[in-house]
Parts: structure tokens; sequence; C-alpha cells
């Protein structure tokens, strides 16, 4: 089986701060990855290249069969690269429905596979609410929505553009034990629809519960990646964490 | 853009019969009266209609601030001067036509060059473009330099007779129509819910799968065609034109206010925006001074962007809900 | 040394001059748009208040326009002060700064505009003043006093605010205040007090600017606006917020106006700050001294 996300020797400076430093790494088809790493490790970063917000210096990302560097943001979600944004992003003056309309007009639409037309749309844009547990504030506007709803909002607009894989950026920082559950149910049901799903995240136990396999960033530098359980007990990753 | 902004759903085409119904009806209700300060004045707020609306593109819908509007509008005019002079008999649309495809390629090129860009630097472009504008035309002999140039205004009007200047008349408001239609067809198509989501957010709009510097190239390059296509009848309309007046501040001015006023968020906003500070403008100027009659838009813009962000549209839909 | 060369070397010196001059004209905007990225697109408006308050100064008392800057200095600060809340209240804090706070300074900048001409018309105004008219020959160099006194002043002016930036706590917090507003409220400064008072400073600057603006040439209230482009040629070229690149990027446009001027005819001056601008925009957006 050939992957689905190839990242090779992927470097990103900015000036004289090496933010990555030749990261490797492969991501399966209908896999689920953890990716952890201190604060300032280069996670977002790494997103970011992955997704073309910003653009690698060195590596190559390949995606689907494809090299994607040269290609814009825009142009890797409609090929099906979606992410969440850490904090979230909504459009303000959108309602929640209308948000999730943007990908699957400007995402779903531009792929040659399905046109959705009128009806068709709305019915999409409520079923992705529904999924989210949003369904009924469908008319409504993001700064109606609590911290957890905008995620879930975020969640669904990422999902909105039918991705094969889904970044979530650290999704859950600041969120209950409950909400916590609820979101690695909601990833881990779309995982089962056969999407392949990379999480972000600093709360373990959510980690822990979620992944398949675990990768280790520290200081612009992939330090491990296995298996969830062994990763974790990696004296490298342990002094990482825990200071020298 | 929101769900409750648009008036109640109508499709696209009733809309247009409606507002084509609306505009002969005008038309021959200043047939009807015959006063030519009538369609003076007439003409004189579809302008702004057209180019309230043509800013609201970028500004209202994308989120862009264009203040340059003097340069595309001067563009549209003095296309008109040199065509005047090269091929005098050049039929009025046809003039439009030209000063509207000229400007829309300066739209396209000052968008190419600094939207990929914070949209500040698009705006502060803007404001040098017309300055830059005006300096060409001013040291241009041919269209009369900075002493200006006589265009003479023919007398009699083409194909509905009358005096000509209900002929200029009937050009901006079918002028307006296309405006308005386009503006009303753009908020409910996709490439509007596109120019919503980068008004909102950029990032996240590229995130969603937005070609994000095509669709802003897209609205400066119709934002600015619009703009020349309103100022390409004004060589005929004022019949002496130079610089000073071809850039004065006042059409920038009333351009932006007008939507802001009105409300950005629908096409109904620089509509109400255009005929309420028209209107109140002519009224001042009859009867107190031209001086005073220009403070109103800049002051009036100050306020409600200050006071009532969203508008007068903005302020019924408050009460509606 | 044959005319042309002459004429070249004499519109570099006074380009210089002119680029000192303009350097004060943009100080406020490096502060206003560097630092607190506040895109004040009124500041010419500003400064054209700072040349009528000069004129009316000298011509009803006789007093010298720079002094009478001086003299106006807070009154223009507390302006700023005021503006900045209304801006404050109004946009940033709904964080609306870019359409209609845009829109809000495009306003302002109208409204002082045709305020001035329903106050003093639209003829052109001067001042007096004894460094206007005499220069000094310096070997083939011709100074003209009116360029050299407020080059001198203007060069004072930048590098005190450049020692008040780096020098004072207020200055450092100023210059905190755009990269990391939770740092300052750690250090129990307030935001939101730190840039109304170097907005303030901004504006302030405008008054001295002003002054200047009328030595060098007679004004008019539409003058302003050509100062629009200038202002943000040289902030964008000199990379926001930096005094050192500011003040180089004067000069340089400066010396590419005055050689345009005396090469091409003056009416061409104006289109040398938009071309600038425009290239730095599509080449090297983070200035000529930019990383």
């Amino acid at each position: 089986m050939t992957a689905l996300l190839t990242v090779s020797g992927l470097g990103k400076r900015f000036g004289g701060f090496v933010a990555l430093d030749g990261i490797d790494l492969e991501v399966q088809p209908r896999e689920r990855l953890g990716l952890i790493g201190p604060n300032g490790s280069g996670k977002s970063t790494l997103v970011n290249c992955i997704c073309g917000t910003l653009r690698n210096e060195q590596g190559s990302v390949r995606f689907a069969d494809e090299t994607i560097d040269a290609l814009s943001a825009h142009e890797r979600t409609r090929r099906g690269l979606a992410r969440s944004f850490q904090l979230p992003r909504p459009f303000a003056g959108l309602t929640l429905a209308e948000n999730v309309r943007i990908p699957i007009l400007y995402a779903v639409n531009a792929r040659a596979s399905g046109h959705l037309h009128g009806a068709a749309i709305d019915e999409r844009c409520l079923e992705l609410l529904g999924l989210v547990g949003l369904a009924d504030k469908a008319r409504q506007m993001p700064r109606d929505l609590t911290q957890i709803e905008m995620r879930k909002l975020e969640l669904a607009r990422a999902m909105a553009a039918d991705p094969k894989l889904l970044i979530s950026d650290e999704a859950m920082a600041g969120l209950s034990h409950a909400e916590v559950d609820e979101i690695i149910a909601l990833l881990i049901r779309l995982n089962e629809r056969g999407v392949t799903v990379i999480m972000i995240e600093h709360i373990m136990r959510a980690v822990m519960e979620f992944s398949q396999r675990l990768a280790v960033l520290v200081a612009g530098r992939k330090i491990a990646d296995g298996n969830p359980k062994d990763v974790v007990r990696d004296p490298e990753v342990v002094r990482a964490y825990l200071g020298e | 853009m929101s769900a409750g902004a648009a008036p109640a759903g109508m499709r696209a085409l009733p809309f247009t019969l409606v507002l084509i119904a609306i505009a002969a009806v005008i038309f021959l209700c200043g047939r009807w009266l015959g006063s030519s300060y009538a369609f003076f004045m007439g003409y004189v707020v579809l302008q702004y209609v057209v180019l309230g609306t043509a800013w609201n593109i970028l500004g209202g819908y994308t989120g862009y601030v264009n203040f340059g509007v003097t340069a595309f509008f001067a563009i549209g005019a003095y296309s008109t001067v040199v065509l005047h002079k090269l091929v005098p008999a050049t039929p009025l649309p046809v003039m439009m036509l030209i000063g509207g495809a000229l400007a829309g390629l300066v739209g396209l090129g000052t968008g190419y060059l600094t939207l990929r860009l914070r949209g500040v630097f698009f705006s502060i472009a803007t404001l040098a473009l017309a300055v830059v504008v005006q300096t060409l035309i001013t040291n241009w002999d041919f269209v009369g330099g900075a002493r200006g140039v006589y265009v003479l205004r023919p007398r009699v009007a083409p194909l509905i007779g009358g005096e000509y200047v209900q002929y200029l008349f009937l050009m901006m408001l079918i002028m307006t129509v296309i405006v308005l239609v386009t503006a009303r067809a753009i908020e409910r198509s996709a490439l509007g819910y596109g120019f919503a989501a980068i008004r909102d957010d950029e990032g996240a709009a590229e995130a969603s799968g937005v070609p994000t510097l095509r669709l802003k190239l897209i609205a400066t390059t119709l934002s600015g065609g619009f703009m020349g296509m309103a100022g390409a009848p004004l060589p005929y309309y004022v019949t002496y034109l130079d610089p000073a007046s071809g850039f004065s501040l006042n059409y920038a001015v009333n351009a932006i206010a007008m939507p802001l006023i009105g409300g950005t968020s629908s096409w109904l906003g620089p509509v109400i925006g255009a005929v309420l500070v028209g209107g109140l403008q002519e009224t001042l100027r009859v009867t107190i001074s031209s001086a005073v009659n220009v403070l109103v838009a800049g002051v009036l813009m100050v306020a409600f962007v200050i006071l009532a962000p969203q508008g007068i549209v903005g302020l019924f839909q408050r009460k509606r809900r | 040394m044959d005319g042309t060369a002459n004429l070249l070397l004499n519109a570099i010196v006074s380009g210089l001059l002119l680029g000192g001059f303009y350097a004060a004209v943009s100080v406020g905007i490096a502060i206003a748009f560097g630092l607190l990225d506040i895109v004040n697109i009124a500041h010419p408006a500003f400064i054209l208040l700072g040349s009528y308050v000069a004129f009316i100064g000298n011509s009803l008392w006789g007093i010298d326009p720079i002094l009478a800057a001086i003299i106006a200095l807070p009154a223009f600060y507390l302006l700023g002060m005021i503006v900045y809340q209304v801006y404050y209240v109004a946009f940033e804090r709904r964080d609306d700064q870019s359409l209609r706070g845009l829109s809000f300074f495009f306003g302002l900048l109208f409204i002082t505009e045709v305020g001035l001409v329903l106050g003093f018309g639209v003829d052109y105004r001067t001042v007096q003043a004894v460094y206007i008219g005499p220069s000094i020959k310096l070997g083939l160099f011709d100074l003209p006093l009116r360029l050299l006194v407020p080059f001198l002043v203007a060069l004072v002016v930048v590098i005190g605010l450049q020692l008040f930036l780096s020098r004072t706590f207020i200055g450092r917090a100023v210059q905190a205040v755009a990269q990391d507003q939770q740092a300052l409220r750690l250090m129990a400064a307030n935001p939101t007090r730190i840039k109304r008072i170097a907005f303030g400073l901004s504006i302030a600057t405008a008054s001295l600017a002003g002054a200047f603006l009328i030595i060098i040439q007679p004004i008019e209230p539409s003058i302003g606006r050509e100062y629009i482009g200038r202002i943000f040629a040289i902030c964008v070229l000199g990379g926001l917020g930096s005094f050192p690149g500011m003040v180089i990027a004067a000069m340089t446009l400066g010396i590419a106006e005055s050689l345009t001027a005396t090469f091409f005819g003056p009416s061409w001056a104006p289109a040398v700050a938009f071309g600038i601008l425009l290239i730095t925009l599509a080449v090297r957006p983070s200035g000529i001294l930019g990383r």
C-alpha cells in the first residue's frame, strides 16, 4: 500500500531560526496519527507547510501520489487535504450553514467527481452541522457560539471539503473532559468513514486514546515515531517533556 | 450576504425585469415632466448609484478598500475624450465599453501587483494611483493637459430624440440596471460566498478551497471596469473637463460614503446611500451653498462608520430581528 | 565643470535637503502605521492643519512659523489622543480596522480639506521668516536656507524620537505594543494608553511638518493629497517602523523627485513616489532595510 501523505526532508526557517529541520513523515490511508511536541517544537509550522499556508524551503510533500510543493493552499484543499485551525477562524459575517457551504462550493464542486446544486447543497450543509451537533443553529452567526461549538464548527468546515486527510490542529485545548471525549468520538467516526486523520494535541489522554501511531517533534526535528505506548516510554521523549 | 440580508428571495430574471420596468417608468416620467434639470440631476444620482455599487463589489463584498475611485472614473472619462477627438462618430455605448475595459485592465494590474500583500497596501496603492493617473493626464497635451478640454455635446439625442441629456440619462439608467443586476447576482452566487469568505478571513478561505487571489482580481477588475463605464459619458455631461474637476476628491468620497451609509452587505445599500446623499447634496447646493454640500458626504460617512457600521440597511435589519 | 553635471549635483543636494523634510513629514506615519499598525491616511491633512496654524501665527502675530508649530505641539498631541480614542472605541475594539477604520480616516482627510477650503479659501498662502529667501553658497552648491533650516530641525526631531523610543520606558512600550500586547499587560502597562500616547506623538509631529511645508512652498488645502503617496512610499520603502530606513528612503525619494523635476519638469514629480511605492510593493514589500 502506498502512503497517502509523504513528507520527506522538510525544512523551514524564519530568518536565522530553524523551525523545521529535515522532517520525514509517512501517513497511510485511513490511519489515525497523533503528533505531539512541546510548545514551539514546530507542529503548527509543519501543518502550515503541509497545507500550503507556508512554503517549505527544503524537502517535499507528496499527497495522493502527487508532489504538491508548488500548489497553493486552496489547490491542496481541493485535492483532499483539509485542516482545522488551532484558534477557530469562522467566517464571522456568515451563518453557520454558510460557513460550511464555502468548502462545498469551492473544494467539493471544484473536483471532477461531484457537483452539488441548489437544495443538495443546503441538505449537505445541514448534514455536516448535524454531524457535530450544530444543526439547530444553522441560521445563527458564529458570534452566538460557545468555545466548544466554535471548535465543532471549525471541524465541520474542514469536513465539508470532503477530505481524504484531515489535520486537526489542537482542537481540544481548554475543553472539559466530556467535551474532549465528544471531539475524539467525532474524529473516530470520521476515520471510520475512511478519512485519514492527523491529530495535533497537547492533551495526552486524547492523543493516547485516539492515535494508532504517534510521532513526536522537538525543536523542529522528529525524535520518535511508532506505537504510542512505546513512544511515550522512549527515554528521549521523556527527557524532552520532563526537561533535562 | 447572511441569510436574512437580501430582501425577499426573487430569481434573477424576474428581478431584472422588475428593475427594467422601474427604469422605464422613471425614464417615461422624466420625458413627461420634460424638465432638463430633472435629467441633469437624475444623471448625477444614477452616476453615484453606479460608482457606489462598483466600489461596493470590491469594498463591501471582499473588504478591500479602493481609494482610487477617481483614477478609474477619470480613465473612463478621458478615454471618451480621446475617442471623441479621434473617432467622433463612435456611439456612446461603445465609448462606455472601451472606457470600462481600460479601467478594468488598470484595476487588474494594480490588483496583480499589490493584492498578494495585506489589504492596506492595496488601499495605499490605489490612493497613489489616483495621483499618478492625474499626473499623466495633466502632462498629456492631446487631452488638454492641465488646461482642460472642451467636448461639444451633440444637440439632439440619437434614437430617442429630444435633448442630448436625455440620452445621457438613459445610458446611465441602463448602466444602473446592469450594475445592480450584476451586484445582486454576485451576492447569490458561489462568487459572492467566496468574496464574503475573503472579507471575513482570507487564510480560512484559502483553507476552504477558495482561490483568493483570483477572486480578488475578478473583484478589482469588475469594480474598476464599472467605474470606468460610469465615467465615460462624463465629458458630454460637463462639456468642459480638466484634471482638477475630473479627479475631484468628491467622486471618491461619494463613491465610498454612499455604500457605507446605505450598508455594504447588500446591493440595496449603495442605492439607498446614493439616492439619499445625492438628493441631500443637490438640495443643499440649491438652498445653501456648493461648498457645504460637498462636506455632507464626508461628515455623514464618518458619522455612519462610527455610529451605525452596518449602514441604513443594517438599521432596518436589526429592527426586524 | 559643465552645466549638466552642475545641474545634477545641485539637484542631488536639494533632493537630499528635501529628503530631510520628507522624513519629518513621514515620521508620524512611521509611528502610526509602522509601530501601531494604524493606517492613518489622514496624516497629510493634519500636516496641512499644522501649516495653517503656522500661517495664522505668522500672519497675525508675526511669530516664526517653527516657533508657532512648537507652541501648537500640545494641542496637536491632544488632538491625536482624541482621534485615537475615537478610532479605538469605534474600530479597533470592534476589530473593524480595515474597511471602516480606513474609511474613517479617509473621511477625516476629506472633511479637513473641505474645512480648510471653507475657512481659508483656495488661495496659496505663505509665511515670512528671515531664512526664507537667502541661501548659502558652499563651493559649487547652492544651499537655500528655506530648505536647510527644515532639514536640520527635521533631523533633530527624528533623532529625538528615535532616542525617546529606544531609551525611555514608554518609548520601549510603544515599540512593543504592536508585537506583544500580552507582555505589556504583564508589565502593568495599558496597551491602549501606550497607543494613545504614541498616536498623540504621531499627530504632534504633523504640527512641525506643517510648518516646514509652508516654509518650503506656498500651500493651499488640496496640496496634502500629493503627500499621501510620498509618505507611504517612504514608509514602505524604509521598512515599516524603522526610523533609519525611513530617513534613507526619504532622502532617496527626495533625490529621485529632484532629479525628475530638474530633467523632466516639475509636473512629473508626483508620479515618482507612486512608481517607487508600486515597485517596492511588487518586488520588496519588506523595504530596503527589511529582512
